[in-house]
């Protein structure tokens, strides 16, 4: 119990602060223009490749620097961290409903339902995903719903995967027996006593999946794939900075270090859920 | 004729054609305390299983047939069978840990068996499952049904079951070695309240251990077990004064005793083992012909 409690107190700042990035950044993303020091798109050849604050030739009100057009780094950033949370949450969503349900499924019935279902996630993930989903979105057309559509239809499988194998370890557990001697249902069992002991692992793949998903957006709009080049997205910063790499690191660096800060919150932040939603963790 | 449990000539082969029930006759009246003895692996939780239809689906059951209260399980439809066997018989089972749902509160477990089967009102289950609680010896029911099943001792957990397999007055219990788990203490304190609700409420119970002191101490009728085969059946106390079979007797004499706690180990004589091996031969022999 020692041993537990000493977790416990392991996880918090943990979740504190992969929490706090992660509200930090949501609440900049969705009052992005109230925020936003200036407008992202606004160009301006005269305060081309401001560096940031600290350093000389800095104009306040950029706080990071201008990118080689002029526009605002901070600003773009922020506006970018929209389209970056849209993504995350509408796809990871779409992937865990689906990748879930069949999961369960196949981890439940067992048989050819779990035959079918295994087969398709294996051929499924014999696809290297970034390409496949580089092909998707030149299929489906670039725009942001094609990309929530692509990275939903690439990632289900890792739910399917994890949730097949915990539903099938608890379908084995005498309190599933105990259910069907009570003369419960099959779906019944499934939802009501099978579901609840699978959904820690269901929240903490929501989670790392989100970031997962901000890094697909981010490499499609690298290779710019992904919406219209108008709009900031991390990726298209992160692929205009690599051109200007020694007259501006910055219009590199910042990005990066805003993509990784949030797909590593992300991970961190389900990780932790995990252990608060799991009640013999708990 | 109709006794709380009959099963005649039940036989169960696995995938490959192996029998693992030979021709099972078991009978359990009702209010009736039944032991079925056996090493581990000789079937009885098997027996238990088929009873309660939650057989594993590898094995299938391919003659004979079980009537709970002269209702013939094999002949109901499936739907029909669940329901006669939800509301008729429950399950005391052996690990009382992974019996409850580690990730629902035990009082929602307890009262949901009662609300959504037997259609009981929400306030009738809760009643109810603190009368069983209070007759099983807990205390503090209120925190007990807030409690989620690893807050809960073994033995805590242990009467939390059987207070459930109580609640909706079954005719017939299967308790599969429900005390294998727990410390020694406890096991007897849970031995004696399966007794007394068992007494109180007039349930059959087909009772699986291996433990020939507890049959002695519980059961009015035994059954004994090797390799899926009943070997001998007897009234209790018939058994234990005049074994018949070899079997019997060298299972009761390598019960340990406290007696002499220096004494090694003895386990079932080899030329024992032997002769059952060809009496199930012959069984085998003889069932295989007129079955193909």
């Amino acid at each position: 119990m020692d041993e537990g409690r000493a977790q416990r107190r392991g996880v918090s700042p943990r979740l504190w602060l992969a929490g706090g990035w992660l509200l930090l950044a949501l609440l900049a993303a969705i009052f992005a223009p109230l925020v936003g020091p200036q407008d992202p798109l606004a160009q301006d050849l005269m305060l081309e490749r401001l560096p940031p604050f600290w350093m000389n030739g800095a104009e306040p009100g950029y706080w990071l620097g201008t990118d080689s057009l002029g526009r605002d780094l901070l600003s773009r950033l922020i506006f970018g961290g929209r389209i970056a949370f849209i993504v995350a949450f509408s796809a990871a969503i779409a992937a865990c409903l689906v990748g879930s349900t069949l999961g369960l499924i196949a981890g439940y019935f067992g048989g050819w339902a779990d035959r079918i279902i295994s087969r398709v996630v294996d051929v499924w993930m014999a696809f290297p995903p970034v390409l496949f989903a580089i092909l998707l979105v030149a299929v489906l057309g670039t725009g942001l719903s094609s990309v929530i559509l692509a990275i939903a239809i690439i990632d289900w499988t890792r739910f399917c995967r994890v949730i097949r194998a915990e539903t099938m370890g608890q379908s084995h557990m005498d309190y599933v027996e105990n259910a069907r001697i009570a003369g419960y249902g099959r779906i019944g069992i499934m939802l009501r006593e099978v579901l609840p002991n699978v959904v820690p692992s269901i929240v903490a793949l929501l989670s790392l999946e989100m970031g997962i998903a901000v890094i697909v957006e981010a490499i499609l709009s690298f290779v710019n794939l992904s919406i219209s080049t108008d709009d900031p997205t991390w990726g298209g910063i992160i692929a205009e900075g690599r051109l200007s790499i020694h007259q501006a690191w910055w219009v590199l660096v910042f990005p990066l270090i805003t993509l990784i800060l949030t797909v590593l919150s992300f991970s961190q932040f389900g990780e932790a859920l995990k252990t608060r939603f799991d009640p013999v963790l708990r | 004729m109709s006794g709380c449990l009959d099963i005649r000539d039940l036989s169960a082969v696995l995938p490959n054609g192996q029998r693992v029930l030979r021709s099972v006759s078991l009978a359990v009246q009702p209010g009736e305390v039944c032991a079925l003895v056996g090493e581990s692996g000789a079937g009885k939780t098997m027996i238990g299983k088929a009873v309660l239809g939650v057989l594993p689906s590898s094995v299938r059951i391919v003659e004979g047939d079980m009537r709970l209260e002269g209702e013939d399980l094999g002949k109901l439809p499936p739907k029909a069978r669940r329901t006669l066997i939800g509301a008729r018989t429950a399950l005391i089972p052996q690990d009382p840990l992974t019996a409850l749902n580690p990730s629902r509160r035990v009082g929602s477990q307890m009262t949901d068996r009662l609300v959504r089967i037997l259609g009981w009102s929400g306030e009738r289950a809760d009643t109810r499952i603190r009368q069983l609680l209070d007759e099983v010896q807990i205390r503090d029911p209120d925190r007990v049904l807030k409690s989620y099943p690893h807050e809960l001792s073994g033995g805590m957990r242990q009467r939390v079951l059987i207070a459930a397999a109580f609640a909706a007055e079954p005719r017939l219990i299967v308790a599969d070695e429900p005390t294998t788990a727990l410390d020694v203490t406890v096991q007897k304190q849970i031995l004696r309240l399966i007794v007394q609700l068992q007494r109180e409420h007039g349930t059959a119970i087909l009772f699986v251990t291996h433990d020939l002191g507890v049959v002695a101490k519980i059961s009015q009728k035994v059954s004994v077990l090797y390799a899926g085969k009943v070997v001998e059946e007897a009234e209790t106390a018939a058994l234990f004064a005049a074994p018949q079979h070899p079997y019997t007797r060298a299972l009761m004499a390598a019960t340990p005793r406290y007696t002499d706690p220096f004494a090694s180990l003895k386990p079932v004589d080899e030329a024992v083992l032997a002769g059952l091996a060809s009496e199930i031969a012959a069984a085998d022999q003889a069932w295989r012909r007129p079955h193909g």
